[in-house]
Protein backbone atom coordinates (compact mmCIF):
# COMPACT_ATOMS: atom_id res chain seq x y z
CA UNK A 1 0.00 0.00 0.00
CA UNK A 2 2.62 2.64 1.24
CA UNK A 3 4.52 1.43 -2.23
CA UNK A 4 1.75 2.13 -4.59
CA UNK A 5 0.91 5.42 -2.40
CA UNK A 6 4.77 6.96 -2.92
CA UNK A 7 4.71 5.76 -6.73
CA UNK A 8 1.55 8.13 -6.86
CA UNK A 9 3.24 10.65 -5.34
CA UNK A 10 6.37 10.38 -7.20
CA UNK A 11 3.67 10.92 -10.39
CA UNK A 12 2.13 13.69 -9.39
CA UNK A 13 5.58 15.49 -8.47
CA UNK A 14 6.96 14.23 -11.66
CA UNK A 15 4.36 16.54 -13.88
CA UNK A 16 4.15 19.27 -11.62
CA UNK A 17 7.86 19.58 -12.03
CA UNK A 18 7.20 19.36 -15.71
CA UNK A 19 4.57 22.31 -15.25
CA UNK A 20 7.10 24.19 -12.97
CA UNK A 21 9.62 23.88 -15.67
CA UNK A 22 7.94 24.80 -18.56
CA UNK A 23 5.86 27.87 -16.82
CA UNK A 24 9.65 28.70 -15.35
CA UNK A 25 10.99 28.67 -18.55
CA UNK A 26 8.35 30.85 -20.38
CA UNK A 27 8.28 33.23 -17.78
CA UNK A 28 12.51 34.07 -17.65
CA UNK A 29 13.09 32.72 -21.43
CA UNK A 30 13.52 35.63 -24.24
CA UNK A 31 9.88 36.15 -26.33
CA UNK A 32 11.98 35.44 -29.80
CA UNK A 33 14.36 32.86 -28.04
CA UNK A 34 18.04 32.44 -28.65
CA UNK A 35 19.18 32.57 -32.03
CA UNK A 36 23.00 32.07 -33.16
CA UNK A 37 24.58 32.80 -36.34
CA UNK A 38 21.89 34.99 -37.80
CA UNK A 39 22.64 36.84 -40.78
CA UNK A 40 21.21 40.33 -40.40
CA UNK A 41 18.19 41.08 -42.34
CA UNK A 42 17.53 37.83 -43.35
CA UNK A 43 14.42 36.08 -42.42
CA UNK A 44 14.86 32.38 -41.08
CA UNK A 45 18.72 32.39 -40.88
CA UNK A 46 20.85 30.66 -37.98
CA UNK A 47 20.21 28.16 -35.47
CA UNK A 48 17.59 28.42 -32.79
CA UNK A 49 19.54 27.24 -29.70
CA UNK A 50 16.54 28.12 -26.82
CA UNK A 51 12.91 28.16 -28.05
CA UNK A 52 10.84 30.72 -28.33
CA UNK A 53 8.45 31.86 -25.21
CA UNK A 54 5.80 33.98 -26.47
CA UNK A 55 1.83 32.69 -26.16
CA UNK A 56 2.02 31.22 -29.56
CA UNK A 57 4.80 29.40 -29.73
CA UNK A 58 4.53 28.16 -25.57
CA UNK A 59 0.83 28.47 -24.18
CA UNK A 60 0.57 28.64 -20.17
CA UNK A 61 -0.30 25.27 -19.07
CA UNK A 62 -3.65 26.49 -17.63
CA UNK A 63 -4.65 27.79 -21.18
CA UNK A 64 -4.29 24.58 -22.22
CA UNK A 65 -6.10 22.76 -19.51
CA UNK A 66 -8.86 25.39 -20.29
CA UNK A 67 -9.13 24.56 -23.71
CA UNK A 68 -9.86 21.09 -23.34
CA UNK A 69 -13.19 22.79 -22.23
CA UNK A 70 -14.07 24.86 -24.65
CA UNK A 71 -15.73 24.12 -27.58
CA UNK A 72 -13.60 21.90 -30.42
CA UNK A 73 -14.11 24.30 -33.17
CA UNK A 74 -16.43 27.09 -31.86
CA UNK A 75 -20.08 27.37 -32.18
CA UNK A 76 -22.00 24.76 -30.53
CA UNK A 77 -19.90 22.16 -31.55
CA UNK A 78 -18.86 19.79 -28.03
CA UNK A 79 -16.11 20.80 -25.93
CA UNK A 80 -12.19 19.57 -26.78
CA UNK A 81 -12.20 16.55 -23.96
CA UNK A 82 -15.44 15.08 -25.52
CA UNK A 83 -13.73 14.73 -29.23
CA UNK A 84 -9.99 14.07 -28.08
CA UNK A 85 -11.50 11.54 -25.75
CA UNK A 86 -13.73 9.81 -28.73
CA UNK A 87 -10.34 10.02 -31.09
CA UNK A 88 -8.06 8.62 -28.56
CA UNK A 89 -10.89 5.69 -27.84
CA UNK A 90 -10.68 5.28 -31.94
CA UNK A 91 -7.14 5.24 -31.97
CA UNK A 92 -7.12 3.07 -28.73
CA UNK A 93 -9.40 0.33 -30.44
CA UNK A 94 -7.06 0.14 -33.61
CA UNK A 95 -4.13 -0.21 -31.94
CA UNK A 96 -5.43 -2.91 -29.55
CA UNK A 97 -6.22 -4.53 -32.85
CA UNK A 98 -2.72 -4.01 -34.13
CA UNK A 99 -1.48 -5.29 -30.85
CA UNK A 100 -3.41 -8.89 -30.78
CA UNK A 101 -1.94 -9.37 -34.39
CA UNK A 102 1.28 -8.42 -33.64
CA UNK A 103 1.55 -10.49 -30.51
CA UNK A 104 -0.08 -13.52 -32.48
CA UNK A 105 2.21 -13.31 -35.53
CA UNK A 106 5.22 -12.57 -33.57
CA UNK A 107 4.81 -15.14 -30.96
CA UNK A 108 4.05 -17.81 -33.54
CA UNK A 109 7.34 -16.70 -35.71
CA UNK A 110 9.17 -16.35 -32.23
CA UNK A 111 8.16 -20.29 -31.21
CA UNK A 112 9.28 -21.06 -35.14
CA UNK A 113 12.49 -20.09 -34.93
CA UNK A 114 13.00 -21.05 -31.10
CA UNK A 115 12.43 -24.58 -32.36
CA UNK A 116 13.99 -24.56 -35.86
CA UNK A 117 17.84 -23.46 -35.60
CA UNK A 118 17.90 -22.76 -39.17
CA UNK A 119 14.98 -20.97 -39.68
CA UNK A 120 15.89 -18.60 -36.66
CA UNK A 121 19.28 -17.99 -39.05
CA UNK A 122 16.74 -17.74 -41.80
CA UNK A 123 14.47 -15.72 -40.50
CA UNK A 124 16.11 -13.37 -37.84
CA UNK A 125 17.63 -10.73 -40.11
CA UNK A 126 14.56 -10.09 -42.15
CA UNK A 127 13.03 -9.62 -39.07
CA UNK A 128 15.51 -7.08 -37.73
CA UNK A 129 15.92 -5.32 -41.24
CA UNK A 130 11.55 -4.83 -41.26
CA UNK A 131 12.00 -2.58 -38.32
CA UNK A 132 14.41 0.12 -40.21
CA UNK A 133 12.17 0.64 -42.96
CA UNK A 134 10.47 3.69 -42.59
CA UNK A 135 7.17 3.79 -41.23
CA UNK A 136 6.14 7.18 -43.91
CA UNK A 137 7.29 5.56 -46.76
CA UNK A 138 5.77 1.92 -45.69
CA UNK A 139 2.00 3.04 -44.68
CA UNK A 140 0.39 4.49 -47.69
CA UNK A 141 1.75 1.09 -49.37
CA UNK A 142 0.30 -0.97 -47.40
CA UNK A 143 -2.92 1.12 -47.88
CA UNK A 144 -2.73 0.95 -51.48
CA UNK A 145 -2.37 -2.78 -51.42
CA UNK A 146 -5.48 -3.87 -49.23
CA UNK A 147 -7.55 -1.21 -51.79
CA UNK A 148 -6.61 -3.20 -54.64
CA UNK A 149 -7.00 -6.80 -52.43
CA UNK A 150 -10.75 -5.07 -51.70
CA UNK A 151 -11.22 -4.04 -55.31
CA UNK A 152 -10.29 -7.52 -56.47
CA UNK A 153 -12.11 -9.27 -54.10
CA UNK A 154 -15.35 -7.38 -54.70
CA UNK A 155 -14.96 -6.04 -50.70
CA UNK A 156 -14.14 -2.59 -49.57
CA UNK A 157 -11.44 -2.79 -47.25
CA UNK A 158 -11.49 -0.25 -44.21
CA UNK A 159 -9.34 2.18 -43.63
CA UNK A 160 -8.74 1.43 -40.00
CA UNK A 161 -7.76 -2.40 -41.26
CA UNK A 162 -4.46 -0.48 -42.55
CA UNK A 163 -3.99 1.54 -39.78
CA UNK A 164 -4.30 -2.00 -37.72
CA UNK A 165 -2.07 -3.93 -39.81
CA UNK A 166 0.33 -0.94 -39.96
CA UNK A 167 0.46 -1.24 -36.37
CA UNK A 168 1.17 -4.96 -36.00
CA UNK A 169 4.10 -4.11 -38.02
CA UNK A 170 6.21 -2.11 -35.38
CA UNK A 171 3.88 -4.71 -32.57
CA UNK A 172 5.49 -8.07 -33.68
CA UNK A 173 8.98 -7.13 -33.22
CA UNK A 174 9.89 -7.18 -29.90
CA UNK A 175 6.80 -10.11 -29.29
CA UNK A 176 9.16 -12.61 -31.78
CA UNK A 177 12.41 -11.54 -29.99
CA UNK A 178 10.66 -12.13 -26.24
CA UNK A 179 8.99 -15.19 -27.58
CA UNK A 180 12.52 -16.66 -28.71
CA UNK A 181 14.89 -15.73 -25.97
CA UNK A 182 12.09 -16.73 -23.19
CA UNK A 183 11.14 -19.98 -24.83
CA UNK A 184 14.66 -20.97 -24.61
CA UNK A 185 15.04 -19.61 -21.10
CA UNK A 186 14.35 -22.94 -19.42
CA UNK A 187 17.58 -24.38 -17.31
CA UNK A 188 18.98 -27.87 -18.88
CA UNK A 189 17.82 -29.72 -15.61
CA UNK A 190 14.13 -28.88 -16.44
CA UNK A 191 14.62 -30.03 -19.89
CA UNK A 192 16.02 -33.27 -18.74
CA UNK A 193 13.18 -33.37 -16.17
CA UNK A 194 10.86 -33.41 -18.61
CA UNK A 195 12.71 -35.64 -21.53
CA UNK A 196 12.71 -37.95 -18.84
CA UNK A 197 9.28 -37.82 -18.41
CA UNK A 198 8.29 -38.44 -22.03
CA UNK A 199 7.29 -34.99 -22.25
CA UNK A 200 6.62 -33.95 -26.25
CA UNK A 201 7.46 -30.87 -27.47
CA UNK A 202 3.72 -29.63 -26.82
CA UNK A 203 3.62 -30.81 -23.37
CA UNK A 204 7.07 -29.47 -22.82
CA UNK A 205 5.98 -25.79 -24.67
CA UNK A 206 2.84 -25.70 -22.16
CA UNK A 207 4.40 -26.62 -18.96
CA UNK A 208 7.84 -25.38 -18.62
CA UNK A 209 8.62 -23.03 -22.02
CA UNK A 210 6.10 -20.79 -21.68
CA UNK A 211 5.72 -20.63 -17.86
CA UNK A 212 9.73 -19.77 -17.82
CA UNK A 213 9.22 -17.66 -20.67
CA UNK A 214 6.84 -14.59 -18.73
CA UNK A 215 9.11 -12.86 -17.85
CA UNK A 216 10.83 -12.06 -20.87
CA UNK A 217 7.30 -11.95 -22.45
CA UNK A 218 5.70 -9.06 -20.07
CA UNK A 219 8.31 -6.36 -21.13
CA UNK A 220 7.88 -7.59 -24.76
CA UNK A 221 4.51 -6.86 -24.47
CA UNK A 222 4.47 -4.22 -23.04
CA UNK A 223 6.92 -2.66 -25.74
CA UNK A 224 4.93 -4.14 -28.59
CA UNK A 225 1.79 -1.86 -26.79
CA UNK A 226 3.75 1.29 -27.07
CA UNK A 227 5.01 0.24 -30.49
CA UNK A 228 0.95 -0.63 -31.82
CA UNK A 229 -0.09 3.09 -30.17
CA UNK A 230 2.72 4.63 -32.01
CA UNK A 231 2.32 2.68 -34.75
CA UNK A 232 -1.39 3.29 -35.43
CA UNK A 233 -1.20 7.75 -35.06
CA UNK A 234 1.77 7.44 -37.51
CA UNK A 235 -0.32 5.14 -40.05
CA UNK A 236 -3.74 7.28 -39.53
CA UNK A 237 -1.83 10.27 -40.48
CA UNK A 238 0.35 8.85 -43.10
CA UNK A 239 -2.86 7.36 -44.51
CA UNK A 240 -5.17 10.00 -44.38
CA UNK A 241 -7.71 8.43 -41.79
CA UNK A 242 -10.31 10.47 -40.49
CA UNK A 243 -11.29 10.61 -36.80
CA UNK A 244 -8.24 9.12 -34.82
CA UNK A 245 -6.11 11.15 -32.20
CA UNK A 246 -3.08 11.25 -34.78
CA UNK A 247 -5.31 12.85 -37.05
CA UNK A 248 -6.70 15.38 -34.79
CA UNK A 249 -3.36 16.13 -33.46
CA UNK A 250 -2.58 17.30 -37.34
CA UNK A 251 -5.73 19.14 -37.55
CA UNK A 252 -5.47 21.31 -34.72
CA UNK A 253 -1.73 21.93 -35.07
CA UNK A 254 -2.09 23.45 -38.40
CA UNK A 255 -4.43 26.03 -36.69
CA UNK A 256 -2.11 26.59 -34.17
CA UNK A 257 -1.48 29.93 -34.87
CA UNK A 258 -4.48 30.48 -34.44
CA UNK A 259 -5.15 28.84 -31.85
CA UNK A 260 -2.01 27.50 -29.84
CA UNK A 261 -3.44 26.13 -26.80
CA UNK A 262 -5.67 23.54 -28.89
CA UNK A 263 -2.98 20.88 -30.21
CA UNK A 264 -2.13 20.37 -26.65
CA UNK A 265 -5.15 18.66 -25.85
CA UNK A 266 -4.86 15.57 -28.80
CA UNK A 267 -1.40 15.56 -27.24
CA UNK A 268 -2.61 15.28 -23.75
CA UNK A 269 -4.65 12.04 -25.20
CA UNK A 270 -1.95 10.72 -27.00
CA UNK A 271 0.31 10.50 -23.84
CA UNK A 272 -3.35 9.20 -22.47
CA UNK A 273 -3.93 6.40 -24.47
CA UNK A 274 0.19 5.27 -23.65
CA UNK A 275 -0.65 5.10 -20.25
CA UNK A 276 -3.47 2.88 -21.07
CA UNK A 277 -1.94 0.72 -23.00
CA UNK A 278 1.11 0.09 -20.77
CA UNK A 279 -1.36 -0.03 -17.81
CA UNK A 280 -3.10 -2.98 -19.40
CA UNK A 281 -0.05 -5.16 -19.98
CA UNK A 282 0.95 -4.36 -16.38
CA UNK A 283 -2.45 -5.54 -15.33
CA UNK A 284 -2.21 -8.58 -17.37
CA UNK A 285 1.41 -9.03 -15.79
CA UNK A 286 0.14 -9.02 -12.34
CA UNK A 287 -2.31 -12.35 -13.17
CA UNK A 288 0.64 -13.57 -14.10
CA UNK A 289 2.31 -12.65 -11.18
CA UNK A 290 3.24 -16.47 -9.76
CA UNK A 291 4.91 -17.18 -12.86
CA UNK A 292 7.94 -14.80 -11.74
CA UNK A 293 8.29 -16.31 -8.94
CA UNK A 294 11.57 -17.49 -9.73
CA UNK A 295 13.08 -14.21 -10.59
CA UNK A 296 13.80 -13.14 -7.57
CA UNK A 297 15.45 -16.50 -5.79
CA UNK A 298 16.53 -18.37 -8.67
CA UNK B 1 5.64 -50.13 5.94
CA UNK B 2 2.31 -48.36 4.77
CA UNK B 3 3.75 -47.53 1.10
CA UNK B 4 4.87 -51.53 0.39
CA UNK B 5 1.42 -52.29 -0.34
CA UNK B 6 1.34 -49.24 -3.43
CA UNK B 7 4.73 -49.94 -4.56
CA UNK B 8 4.84 -53.28 -7.31
CA UNK B 9 2.78 -52.95 -10.45
CA UNK B 10 2.20 -49.35 -10.96
CA UNK B 11 -0.94 -50.08 -13.31
CA UNK B 12 -3.41 -48.10 -11.54
CA UNK B 13 -1.70 -44.65 -12.03
CA UNK B 14 -0.93 -45.64 -16.03
CA UNK B 15 -4.29 -43.85 -17.62
CA UNK B 16 -2.44 -43.51 -21.14
CA UNK B 17 -0.46 -45.18 -22.33
CA UNK B 18 0.56 -49.36 -22.64
CA UNK B 19 3.85 -50.25 -20.95
CA UNK B 20 5.24 -52.76 -22.27
CA UNK B 21 5.22 -55.44 -19.94
CA UNK B 22 8.75 -55.80 -18.33
CA UNK B 23 10.71 -59.02 -17.64
CA UNK B 24 10.22 -59.97 -14.21
CA UNK B 25 13.21 -61.87 -14.01
CA UNK B 26 15.41 -59.44 -15.53
CA UNK B 27 17.86 -57.19 -13.97
CA UNK B 28 16.83 -53.53 -13.14
CA UNK B 29 19.70 -52.66 -14.99
CA UNK B 30 22.00 -53.59 -17.53
CA UNK B 31 25.03 -52.27 -19.40
CA UNK B 32 27.07 -54.22 -22.05
CA UNK B 33 30.25 -52.92 -23.50
CA UNK B 34 28.64 -49.03 -23.05
CA UNK B 35 31.23 -46.46 -24.18
CA UNK B 36 30.39 -42.41 -24.95
CA UNK B 37 32.28 -40.44 -26.46
CA UNK B 38 31.85 -36.67 -27.15
CA UNK B 39 33.31 -34.58 -30.37
CA UNK B 40 34.64 -31.38 -28.86
CA UNK B 41 36.74 -28.79 -30.20
CA UNK B 42 40.24 -29.96 -29.56
CA UNK B 43 39.13 -33.63 -31.06
CA UNK B 44 37.24 -36.54 -29.41
CA UNK B 45 36.42 -37.19 -25.76
CA UNK B 46 36.39 -40.32 -24.24
CA UNK B 47 34.01 -40.03 -21.47
CA UNK B 48 33.19 -43.65 -20.94
CA UNK B 49 34.36 -47.14 -22.28
CA UNK B 50 33.52 -50.46 -21.85
CA UNK B 51 31.66 -50.57 -19.06
CA UNK B 52 29.52 -53.63 -17.87
CA UNK B 53 27.25 -53.32 -15.12
CA UNK B 54 24.56 -55.53 -13.88
CA UNK B 55 22.23 -54.32 -11.07
CA UNK B 56 19.49 -56.51 -9.37
CA UNK B 57 15.75 -55.11 -8.92
CA UNK B 58 15.79 -53.65 -5.10
CA UNK B 59 19.81 -53.30 -5.14
CA UNK B 60 21.69 -49.89 -4.47
CA UNK B 61 24.62 -49.19 -6.22
CA UNK B 62 26.44 -46.66 -6.08
CA UNK B 63 28.99 -45.24 -8.51
CA UNK B 64 31.64 -42.85 -6.69
CA UNK B 65 35.18 -41.80 -8.61
CA UNK B 66 36.75 -38.38 -9.11
CA UNK B 67 35.20 -35.57 -11.48
CA UNK B 68 35.40 -36.24 -15.12
CA UNK B 69 35.16 -39.79 -14.78
CA UNK B 70 31.67 -40.17 -16.16
CA UNK B 71 29.23 -41.32 -13.00
CA UNK B 72 26.97 -38.60 -14.33
CA UNK B 73 27.53 -39.21 -18.21
CA UNK B 74 27.00 -43.00 -17.36
CA UNK B 75 23.60 -41.90 -15.41
CA UNK B 76 22.46 -40.06 -18.71
CA UNK B 77 22.57 -42.55 -20.88
CA UNK B 78 21.16 -45.06 -18.50
CA UNK B 79 18.13 -42.07 -18.03
CA UNK B 80 17.98 -42.44 -22.41
CA UNK B 81 18.87 -38.34 -21.95
CA UNK B 82 21.94 -39.40 -24.58
CA UNK B 83 22.69 -42.19 -26.65
CA UNK B 84 25.01 -44.33 -26.16
CA UNK B 85 28.01 -44.13 -28.89
CA UNK B 86 28.19 -48.10 -28.22
CA UNK B 87 27.02 -50.84 -26.06
CA UNK B 88 23.84 -51.82 -24.81
CA UNK B 89 21.37 -50.32 -22.14
CA UNK B 90 18.76 -52.45 -20.85
CA UNK B 91 16.53 -51.38 -17.90
CA UNK B 92 14.09 -54.49 -16.83
CA UNK B 93 15.01 -56.30 -19.91
CA UNK B 94 13.91 -52.79 -22.36
CA UNK B 95 15.91 -50.77 -24.00
CA UNK B 96 16.62 -47.48 -21.95
CA UNK B 97 14.29 -45.20 -24.69
CA UNK B 98 11.64 -47.87 -24.02
CA UNK B 99 12.02 -47.26 -20.26
CA UNK B 100 11.94 -43.63 -20.52
CA UNK B 101 8.54 -43.83 -22.39
CA UNK B 102 7.36 -45.72 -19.65
CA UNK B 103 8.14 -43.99 -17.08
CA UNK B 104 10.32 -47.08 -15.28
CA UNK B 105 12.84 -44.77 -13.85
CA UNK B 106 12.64 -41.90 -11.09
CA UNK B 107 15.22 -39.58 -11.84
CA UNK B 108 17.10 -36.72 -9.32
CA UNK B 109 19.90 -34.76 -9.91
CA UNK B 110 22.35 -32.72 -7.49
CA UNK B 111 20.06 -29.10 -8.10
CA UNK B 112 16.30 -29.90 -7.45
CA UNK B 113 15.37 -28.77 -10.51
CA UNK B 114 11.84 -27.71 -9.19
CA UNK B 115 9.65 -25.28 -11.32
CA UNK B 116 9.66 -22.03 -9.12
CA UNK B 117 5.73 -21.18 -10.24
CA UNK B 118 4.21 -24.55 -9.14
CA UNK B 119 3.70 -25.09 -5.35
CA UNK B 120 5.56 -27.97 -3.78
CA UNK B 121 2.20 -30.67 -4.29
CA UNK B 122 2.33 -29.84 -7.94
CA UNK B 123 5.81 -29.94 -8.62
CA UNK B 124 5.62 -33.55 -7.22
CA UNK B 125 2.65 -34.52 -9.37
CA UNK B 126 4.18 -33.23 -12.35
CA UNK B 127 5.54 -36.34 -13.86
CA UNK B 128 2.24 -37.90 -12.98
CA UNK B 129 0.18 -34.95 -15.16
CA UNK B 130 2.23 -35.84 -17.78
CA UNK B 131 1.60 -39.36 -17.73
CA UNK B 132 -2.43 -38.33 -17.79
CA UNK B 133 -2.95 -39.86 -14.53
CA UNK B 134 -6.52 -38.25 -13.39
CA UNK B 135 -6.55 -35.25 -10.46
CA UNK B 136 -8.31 -37.88 -7.17
CA UNK B 137 -5.48 -40.22 -8.05
CA UNK B 138 -3.21 -37.42 -8.26
CA UNK B 139 -4.36 -35.76 -5.29
CA UNK B 140 -4.03 -38.93 -3.61
CA UNK B 141 -0.64 -39.86 -4.78
CA UNK B 142 1.41 -36.58 -3.87
CA UNK B 143 -0.27 -36.94 -0.49
CA UNK B 144 1.26 -40.09 0.08
CA UNK B 145 4.78 -39.19 -1.28
CA UNK B 146 4.43 -35.80 1.03
CA UNK B 147 4.17 -37.88 4.00
CA UNK B 148 6.80 -40.09 3.04
CA UNK B 149 9.09 -37.31 2.85
CA UNK B 150 8.05 -35.53 5.59
CA UNK B 151 6.67 -32.70 4.02
CA UNK B 152 3.00 -32.51 4.61
CA UNK B 153 2.41 -29.09 6.14
CA UNK B 154 4.56 -27.58 2.51
CA UNK B 155 2.38 -28.62 -0.27
CA UNK B 156 0.87 -25.44 -0.79
CA UNK B 157 4.21 -23.69 -0.39
CA UNK B 158 6.60 -22.40 -3.49
CA UNK B 159 10.23 -24.18 -3.69
CA UNK B 160 11.54 -20.35 -2.71
CA UNK B 161 10.01 -20.95 0.64
CA UNK B 162 12.26 -24.23 1.07
CA UNK B 163 15.34 -24.75 2.43
CA UNK B 164 18.06 -26.77 -0.04
CA UNK B 165 16.91 -29.40 1.96
CA UNK B 166 13.26 -29.44 1.71
CA UNK B 167 14.04 -29.29 -1.92
CA UNK B 168 16.10 -31.97 -2.46
CA UNK B 169 13.18 -34.43 -0.68
CA UNK B 170 10.51 -32.56 -3.04
CA UNK B 171 12.80 -33.67 -5.72
CA UNK B 172 13.11 -37.18 -4.45
CA UNK B 173 9.38 -37.62 -3.74
CA UNK B 174 8.94 -35.91 -7.71
CA UNK B 175 11.17 -38.81 -8.69
CA UNK B 176 9.23 -41.74 -6.86
CA UNK B 177 5.58 -39.88 -8.07
CA UNK B 178 5.25 -42.87 -10.71
CA UNK B 179 6.22 -45.88 -8.45
CA UNK B 180 9.50 -46.62 -10.79
CA UNK B 181 11.55 -49.59 -9.76
CA UNK B 182 14.78 -48.31 -10.77
CA UNK B 183 15.85 -44.62 -9.38
CA UNK B 184 18.59 -43.01 -10.56
CA UNK B 185 20.26 -40.12 -8.83
CA UNK B 186 23.00 -37.65 -9.61
CA UNK B 187 24.94 -36.65 -6.14
CA UNK B 188 21.37 -35.40 -4.89
CA UNK B 189 22.72 -34.22 -1.64
CA UNK B 190 26.13 -32.81 -3.06
CA UNK B 191 24.78 -29.20 -2.65
CA UNK B 192 23.70 -29.68 1.03
CA UNK B 193 25.54 -28.97 4.67
CA UNK B 194 26.71 -32.36 6.14
CA UNK B 195 23.83 -32.05 9.22
CA UNK B 196 21.25 -32.01 6.22
CA UNK B 197 22.74 -34.76 3.95
CA UNK B 198 23.24 -37.71 6.88
CA UNK B 199 19.58 -36.81 7.67
CA UNK B 200 18.43 -37.31 4.56
CA UNK B 201 20.77 -40.56 3.86
CA UNK B 202 19.05 -41.94 6.33
CA UNK B 203 15.88 -40.80 5.04
CA UNK B 204 16.83 -42.02 0.97
CA UNK B 205 17.97 -45.69 2.84
CA UNK B 206 14.31 -45.94 4.43
CA UNK B 207 12.92 -44.99 1.25
CA UNK B 208 14.65 -47.33 -0.60
CA UNK B 209 13.70 -50.52 1.74
CA UNK B 210 10.22 -48.98 1.86
CA UNK B 211 9.45 -48.49 -1.98
CA UNK B 212 11.87 -51.62 -2.71
CA UNK B 213 13.44 -49.70 -5.91
CA UNK B 214 16.44 -50.42 -6.83
CA UNK B 215 19.04 -46.94 -7.02
CA UNK B 216 22.05 -45.83 -9.13
CA UNK B 217 23.24 -43.61 -7.06
CA UNK B 218 26.24 -41.04 -7.73
CA UNK B 219 28.35 -39.35 -5.35
CA UNK B 220 32.13 -38.70 -4.61
CA UNK B 221 31.82 -38.95 -0.84
CA UNK B 222 33.37 -42.47 0.00
CA UNK B 223 31.25 -42.91 3.76
CA UNK B 224 28.08 -41.27 2.01
CA UNK B 225 28.26 -44.40 -0.68
CA UNK B 226 29.30 -47.18 1.98
CA UNK B 227 26.92 -46.16 3.93
CA UNK B 228 23.67 -46.51 1.30
CA UNK B 229 24.86 -48.81 -0.89
CA UNK B 230 24.70 -52.68 -1.03
CA UNK B 231 28.00 -52.30 -4.10
CA UNK B 232 29.71 -49.34 -4.83
CA UNK B 233 31.01 -49.23 -8.43
CA UNK B 234 34.66 -47.51 -7.86
CA UNK B 235 35.46 -45.50 -11.71
CA UNK B 236 38.36 -44.04 -13.15
CA UNK B 237 38.50 -41.06 -15.37
CA UNK B 238 40.63 -40.61 -19.23
CA UNK B 239 39.00 -42.27 -20.57
CA UNK B 240 36.00 -42.79 -18.18
CA UNK B 241 35.76 -46.99 -16.70
CA UNK B 242 34.70 -48.73 -14.11
CA UNK B 243 37.99 -50.21 -12.07
CA UNK B 244 36.50 -51.90 -9.51
CA UNK B 245 33.47 -52.64 -7.94
CA UNK B 246 33.29 -53.45 -3.98
CA UNK B 247 30.04 -55.28 -2.53
CA UNK B 248 29.20 -53.53 1.04
CA UNK B 249 26.91 -55.52 2.39
CA UNK B 250 25.98 -53.90 5.61
CA UNK B 251 22.39 -55.36 5.40
CA UNK B 252 19.03 -53.97 5.95
CA UNK B 253 19.89 -51.67 9.06
CA UNK B 254 20.97 -48.47 7.95
CA UNK B 255 20.78 -45.83 10.60
CA UNK B 256 23.05 -43.51 12.75
CA UNK B 257 24.28 -46.53 14.52
CA UNK B 258 25.52 -48.43 11.87
CA UNK B 259 27.95 -44.91 10.85
CA UNK B 260 29.77 -46.18 14.24
CA UNK B 261 30.47 -49.88 13.51
CA UNK B 262 33.42 -51.46 12.72
CA UNK B 263 32.28 -53.06 9.66
CA UNK B 264 31.00 -49.77 7.93
CA UNK B 265 35.42 -48.36 8.23
CA UNK B 266 36.21 -51.67 6.92
CA UNK B 267 34.35 -51.28 3.51
CA UNK B 268 34.84 -47.44 4.31
CA UNK B 269 39.03 -48.28 4.04
CA UNK B 270 37.79 -51.05 1.23
CA UNK B 271 36.62 -48.61 -1.20
CA UNK B 272 39.07 -45.87 -0.69
CA UNK B 273 42.17 -48.37 -1.23
CA UNK B 274 40.01 -49.52 -4.39
CA UNK B 275 40.00 -45.77 -5.39
CA UNK B 276 43.12 -44.75 -4.35
CA UNK B 277 44.69 -47.74 -6.26
CA UNK B 278 43.67 -46.98 -9.27
CA UNK B 279 46.89 -45.79 -11.37
CA UNK B 280 45.62 -42.52 -13.39
CA UNK B 281 45.07 -41.07 -9.64
CA UNK B 282 47.57 -40.04 -6.88
CA UNK B 283 50.40 -41.81 -8.91
CA UNK B 284 52.33 -40.89 -5.61
CA UNK B 285 51.36 -43.84 -3.41
CA UNK B 286 51.33 -47.90 -3.34
N1 LIG C 1 28.03 -32.68 -23.35
C1 LIG C 1 29.35 -32.89 -23.28
N2 LIG C 1 30.17 -32.46 -24.27
C2 LIG C 1 31.49 -32.69 -24.24
N3 LIG C 1 32.11 -33.32 -23.25
C3 LIG C 1 31.39 -33.78 -22.22
C4 LIG C 1 29.96 -33.58 -22.18
N4 LIG C 1 29.48 -34.12 -21.03
C5 LIG C 1 30.56 -34.63 -20.39
N5 LIG C 1 31.68 -34.42 -21.09
C6 LIG C 1 33.03 -34.86 -20.71
O1 LIG C 1 32.94 -36.21 -20.31
C7 LIG C 1 33.74 -36.44 -19.18
C8 LIG C 1 32.92 -37.03 -18.07
O2 LIG C 1 32.04 -36.05 -17.58
P1 LIG C 1 30.97 -36.35 -16.45
O3 LIG C 1 30.19 -37.55 -16.82
O4 LIG C 1 30.19 -35.10 -16.20
O5 LIG C 1 31.89 -36.65 -15.19
P2 LIG C 1 31.50 -36.77 -13.65
O6 LIG C 1 30.04 -36.69 -13.51
O7 LIG C 1 32.06 -38.08 -13.22
O8 LIG C 1 32.21 -35.65 -12.95
C9 LIG C 1 34.40 -35.12 -18.82
O9 LIG C 1 35.71 -35.13 -19.36
C10 LIG C 1 33.54 -34.11 -19.50
O10 LIG C 1 34.30 -33.01 -19.87
MG1 LIG D 1 28.81 -35.24 -12.44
Amino acid sequence: MSRRTSAILWGVLGVLAVVLLWEGYKALGPAEGVVIGAVPGEAGSGVLILPRTHDRAMPHVWDMVARLFAPTSGGSTPPLWVSVLGAAGLTLGIAAVGWVIGVVVGGVLGALMQRWRLLEWGLLPWIVVSQTVPLIAFAPIVNSMGLQLGRGGGFEWPQWVSVAVIASYLAFFPVAIGVLRGLAAPDRIHLDLLRSYAAGYGATLWRLRLPAAVPYLLPALRLAAANAVVGAVVAEVSIGMRGGIGRMLLQLAGQASADPAAPWGPTFGAIALGLVAAGSVALLGLGLRRYRRGEATA
Amino acid sequence: MSTESTTGSGATTRATGVPSAADPAAPALRATGVGKSFTARKGEVVALTGVELEVAPGEFVSLIGPSGCGKSTLLRLIADLDAPTSGELTIFGKPAHQARLDQDYGIAFQQAGLLPWRSVGANIALPLELHGVERAARAARVAELAELVGLTEFVDRHPDELSGGMQQRVAIARSLAAKPRLLLMDEPFGALDEMTREYLQSELARIAAETGAAVVFVTHSIPEAVFLSDRVVVMSPRPGRITDVVATPLGARRDDGLRESPEYYAHVTAVREALHGTPTHRPGEP
